[in-house]
């Protein structure tokens, strides 16, 4: 026994940078705070302190991370590096963390699982994003990979009494498991092919042609990059490896929902970024050309897909499959621009993702079928503040002027074009007309269709085990046939039926408000994203 | 005073007109939609004559890293145009104001920012910014028609919109791609300012692509055949005030694309695609003329005449000649005065036979509404470009254009302006004389719609007596756009200039 204590002793750890490491710390320590409040049996504080707890992790995450901004170090013996693109990565897990607790505040979910576990959880994963993000290491890599999807898996399962949220989480279990099994296969190849797990090293082996035969020559590490790219893209649900993500999104907890949705999908982007855009810049010519491909294919099938959804859920994850191909592209290109383009897509994606889904959430608490196209029906009239953050949400993921889905598209058309990359910025314009189909289908639902009845309003919390159909009851004035005409139904009255769940719709506004101010001025973005170009440290 | 206050008002004064107590809504709007005329009037007062450059210049860095400039500016080519939409709007808007909208705020909301996204569009002076107002006023019209249309008006939208932004965005991967390839080229830093961009010509295989790109999405907006598939269900189920100006001015924002955008940038593959742009033409002045002939419903007749106007709008854009292009400058101005009261007086026709809008139902309603019929009959002979009228310079100019550059071409286009004259007198006698029809009760014109069309009718009078007011105006400007088109064109195919070698242009 005192020979272990010893030898513990004696045993050094690396050195350890804790200034720098002050963001995961936040995520990490803020984790286990709330994880241990949530024990306490009072109902106050199990569901006002721990949420606000969880808030305020996230926002010490965010300050420590604007503090360290522009200090970019390599800690834990070059395991990971907390660089401005780190950094910003960190902020969009944390304002996207920040946004679920908000959603879920009131929500089924962290009821029926425990709101300690759950809210305890949703840190965990960010912290595991945030480790998989500024990982410069392939065993941190796969750390990371595997911190932010296990906390995932549960979260996605957390409304234990509702079928489909069980389902929703095996499923991703399973998916996901087998992408972190190519994922560990392919980065062991690759450690094998150049004998190195740092990214700087694997990056100086490829491009110093010290690999048999060449890059394109090497089986092995050839098979290595595409096993990783195979791997990477089950968690962006880039295609053909998607097929997980509407069945997924629709079963879940819809806040959980929103953050996959938006984090998950900007960690793997960031991953994306620095693996392939750093380790692996050496081969571009390799990997590029499959990428460019599996981009393609991801615009046109997620967009095609999304046409005949009629679950918003389904839809958005749908939709998401497609915006993630447009990320993707800037990804391939490989230049300064096609970086800041995709990290500047990030943010774009975050605001409008979660305007869309703060009203799903805020539907979904009042009426069972919320999730559907159809609950949208004359939003417009009955709850304007819900109607414009979700019309402001479409129009901009559609790419509309004056959003920041245009100034983003914008941008990544221009990288591909000067990265000589036009066909794939043809296909992405191919993707956002085909992306109008399901966009505008919902606005029209919105503004367009007269509202349909309410099957009775669900007490506090969302769809549980949902009331059977014959204790539907239209709400006062909500006759099934209602003329057009007479929808007419704007006033203080129906705004104020759709600001009882404050907090949601305070989500879903501040994100349109967002989507619109970026897409006006862009430039404090544009400032960030440059930033993050350079900390890839690309000379061009 | 600049002109961000011209094209921000209208927003301005909707977002202002939000805040009043429900039935003020509607005139407030009209009554500030003036003052926005006055603006554009004082522009037009206080424009140089004899300049081709650019004149109330505003240039801000907009985005400093996509290099897109907040420029806006005015010359010959888009000064009467402005003019035009803010009459056209301030009509429209009289027009709406004497009816009951539903949820009137969401209307007038929508107004004013089309109005300020079409004034946008022609004042901008960097092809993002165009194409950011370009895209932008396509969304009000989408709730416009979505929301207070009429019919299957959902799917009318959903297509108008679909159809309209597959040609935007097409044309953003070409003005992306425009920037990008300059930069390239000149090494400099990436710019969208157009006269930045005009200072270099593009690969010949760059612009033919380009060029295609642009194309597609000035002919779906205006429409063109063939791709005037939204046309038939989304100009039938808008509401009047909106097609009016959708059909007004909107449309005209594509064809003075041609005019801003395609011919100085891509002056090779003007040239290159002449031909088959002519007979574009071509085929739309038949089919539309052909199709306002035949149909019965009075809207529809109007906007089939619409497509046939449009084409010979651009018929003179691609004559590429100085009378051609200005002619069509001129008809831009001449059609747009037409056609907005056109739809008025078709609906006051239609109040007055029941709610139809089929000719059939018509008739017989001059009798009783003489000076209605008046001003139906004026609004109709400057229609078919009755000699006198200022259409009739427009499509004499455009004629001669063509007849210098493709003598075959004009020969046929001549066709049109005789069928104009069959299908506007068809409109006006069925409509107004005959029999009279079933549930005809006539009465003569009343202040909710003399407030819209009598206007209009006193501007379409004063240009038929004094055309050079706009041509006097437009004519540097139009020389400037199609100068380097014109080069192009006089060396011929086969001597091309060198690609990519800069070429100085007359303008700035």
């Amino acid at each position: 026994m005192s020979a272990l204590v010893l030898a513990a002793a004696h045993l050094k750890g690396p050195h350890i940078d804790w200034k720098a490491f002050s963001p995961l710390l936040c995520l990490g320590g803020g984790g286990l705070v709330v994880l241990l409040v949530g024990l306490f049996r009072p109902a106050v504080v199990r569901e006002k302190v721990v949420p606000g707890l969880a808030v305020i992790a996230f926002a010490l995450t965010i300050a420590a991370s604007i503090w360290r901004f522009h200090h970019p170090t390599s800690i834990i013996a070059g395991a990971l590096s907390i660089d401005d693109l780190s950094l910003e990565l960190f902020m969009l897990f944390s304002v996207a963390g920040i946004a679920t607790v908000l959603m879920s505040w009131r929500a089924v979910a962290p009821r029926e699982s425990g709101h300690g576990e759950y809210f305890g959880l949703l840190l965990f994963s960010a912290l595991g994003m945030a480790t998989f993000v500024s990982a410069q290491d392939l065993i941190t890599l796969f750390l990371g990979i595997e911190l932010l999807s296990i906390p995932l898996y549960i979260l996605c399962a957390s409304e234990t009494r509702r079928e489909g949220s069980l389902e929703s989480g095996l499923k991703y279990l399973i998916v996901g498991s087998v992408g972190s099994a190519t994922l560990v296969y392919g980065l062991s190849l690759v450690y094998g092919a150049t004998g190195a797990t740092a990214f700087s090293a694997i990056g100086q082996a490829m491009s110093a042609n010290k690999l048999s035969g060449g890059v394109l020559g090497n089986a092995m590490v050839l098979t290595g990059l595409g096993l990783t790219i195979v791997g990477f893209a089950f968690k962006a649900s880039v295609a053909p490896f998607h097929q997980w993500t509407p069945d997924v999104y629709e079963g879940a907890p819809t806040p959980i929902t929103a953050f996959m949705a938006t984090a998950t999908k900007a960690a793997a982007m960031g991953a994306f970024l620095r693996f392939f855009d750093v380790a692996a810049l050496g081969a571009q010519n390799t990997w590029a050309p499959l990428l460019a491909t599996i981009a393609a294919i991801t615009m046109i099938v997620g967009n095609s897909g999304a046409l005949g959804q009629t679950s918003l859920k389904r839809m958005l994850g749908y939709s998401g499959v497609g915006q993630a191909g447009y990320m993707l592209a800037g990804v391939v290109v490989g230049t300064r621009l096609g970086i800041q383009a995709t990290v500047f897509y990030l943010f774009g994606y975050l605001f409008m993702n979660l305007a869309a889904f703060a009203v799903v959430v805020c539907e979904e608490h009042e009426r069972p079928d919320g999730d559907y196209l159809s609950a949208l029906s004359g939003l417009g009239a009955r709850k304007p503040w819900l109607a414009w953050p979700m019309t402001i949400g479409m129009l901009g993921l559609a790419g509309i002027p004056g959003t920041i889905g245009f100034i983003g598209k914008f941008q990544l058309i221009s990288a591909l074009v000067s990265g000589d990359y036009t066909w794939l910025a043809i296909v992405l314009v191919i993707g956002s007309m085909i992306s109008l189909g399901y966009y505008l289908r919902v606005v029209a639902t919105i503004w367009m269709r007269p509202p349909v009845a309410v099957p009775v309003v669900a007490s506090r919390g969302g769809p549980g085990p949902g009331p059977g159909p014959g204790e539907l009851a239209p709400i006062a004035g909500g006759s099934v046939e209602i003329e057009s005409g007479e929808w007419d139904v704007e006033g203080p009255g129906a705004a104020g039926a759709s600001l009882r769940y404050i907090e949601v719709v305070f989500v879903a506004v501040a994100f349109a408000a967002a989507t619109i101010f970026f897409g006006i001025f862009p430039s404090p973005l544009f400032h960030l994203a440059t930033h993050a170009a350079n900390a890839l440290g690309l000379s061009f | 005073m600049t002109l961000s206050i011209l094209i921000w008002l209208p927003l301005a004064i909707s977002l202002v007109a939000c805040l009043m107590p429900r039935p003020l809504v509607g005139r407030f709007a009209a009554v500030g939609s003036l003052v926005t005329l006055g603006i554009a009037i004082s522009f037009l007062a206080r424009f140089k004559l004899g300049h081709a450059g650019l004149q109330f210049v505003t240039d801000e860095v907009w985005i400093s890293a996509l290099g897109i400039h907040y420029k806006l500016g005015l010359d010959g080519l888009n000064v009467a145009l402005v003019v035009l939409t803010t009459v056209l709007f301030s009509a429209s808007l009289a027009w709406a104001s004497f009816r009951e909208w539903p949820r009137p705020r969401s209307f007038y909301f929508h107004f004013g920012l089309a109005e300020s996204a079409v004034l946008g569009a022609f004042c901008a002076q960097d092809l993002a910014l165009f194409i950011g107002f370009f895209d932008l006023m396509l969304i009000p019209f989408y709730f416009l028609t979505g929301m207070w249309g009429s019919g299957d008006r959902v799917r009318a939208t959903t297509k108008l919109v679909i159809y309209t932004l597959v040609g935007s965005f097409f044309m953003l991967a070409g003005a992306v791609a425009t920037g990008v390839l300059v930069s390239n080229q000149t090494g400099g830093s990436l710019t969208f300012v157009l006269s930045a961009l005009q200072q270099v010509h593009l690969s010949h295989a760059s612009q033919d692509w380009i060029f295609l790109c642009f194309a597609v999405a000035f002919l779906v907006k205006m429409p063109l055949v063939p791709f005037h598939g939204w046309l038939a269900d989304g100009y039938k189920s808008m509401p009047i005030p909106a097609v009016a100006v959708f059909s007004g001015v909107v449309s005209k924002v594509a064809a003075y694309g041609f005019l801003r955008i395609v011919l100085p940038l891509f002056p090779y593959a003007s040239v290159h695609f002449q031909m088959p742009m002519l007979i574009i033409c071509l085929v739309s002045i038949m089919w539309g003329t052909l199709v306002a002939f035949t149909t019965n419903d009075a809207r529809m007749v109007v906007a089939y005449s619409s497509v046939a106007q449009l084409s010979f709008i651009t018929l003179g854009i691609f004559a590429l000649k100085p009378t051609g292009d200005q002619g069509a400058l001129l008809q831009m101005v001449n059609h747009g005065l037409v056609t907005a009261p056109l739809f008025f007086i078709v609906a006051a026709a239609a109040t007055r036979a029941g709610g139809s809008e089929d000719l059939r139902e018509m008739g017989g309603i001059a009798f009783r509404a003489p000076v209605l019929a008046s001003l139906a009959l004026i609004v109709a002979l400057a229609t078919l470009a009755m000699p006198g009228s200022s259409n009739f310079i427009g499509e004499f100019m455009i004629l001669l254009g063509v007849f210098q550059s493709k003598t075959a071409v004009s020969v046929i286009a001549f066709l049109g302006v005789i069928g104009a004259a069959y299908y506007a007198l068809r409109l006006f006698i069925t409509a107004f004389h005959n029999r009279v029809g079933r549930s005809v009760t006539s009465r003569d014109v009343v202040l909710g719609e003399g407030v819209a069309i009598v206007p209009i009718v006193i501007v379409i009078l004063v240009l038929a007596f004094y055309p050079q007011f706009g041509l006097r105006r437009s004519e540097p400007s139009v020389r400037a756009a199609i100068a380097s088109a014109q080069i192009q064109a006089a060396s011929g195919h086969a001597l091309n200039v060198a690609a990519g070698r800069p070429l100085r242009v007359a303008s700035r």
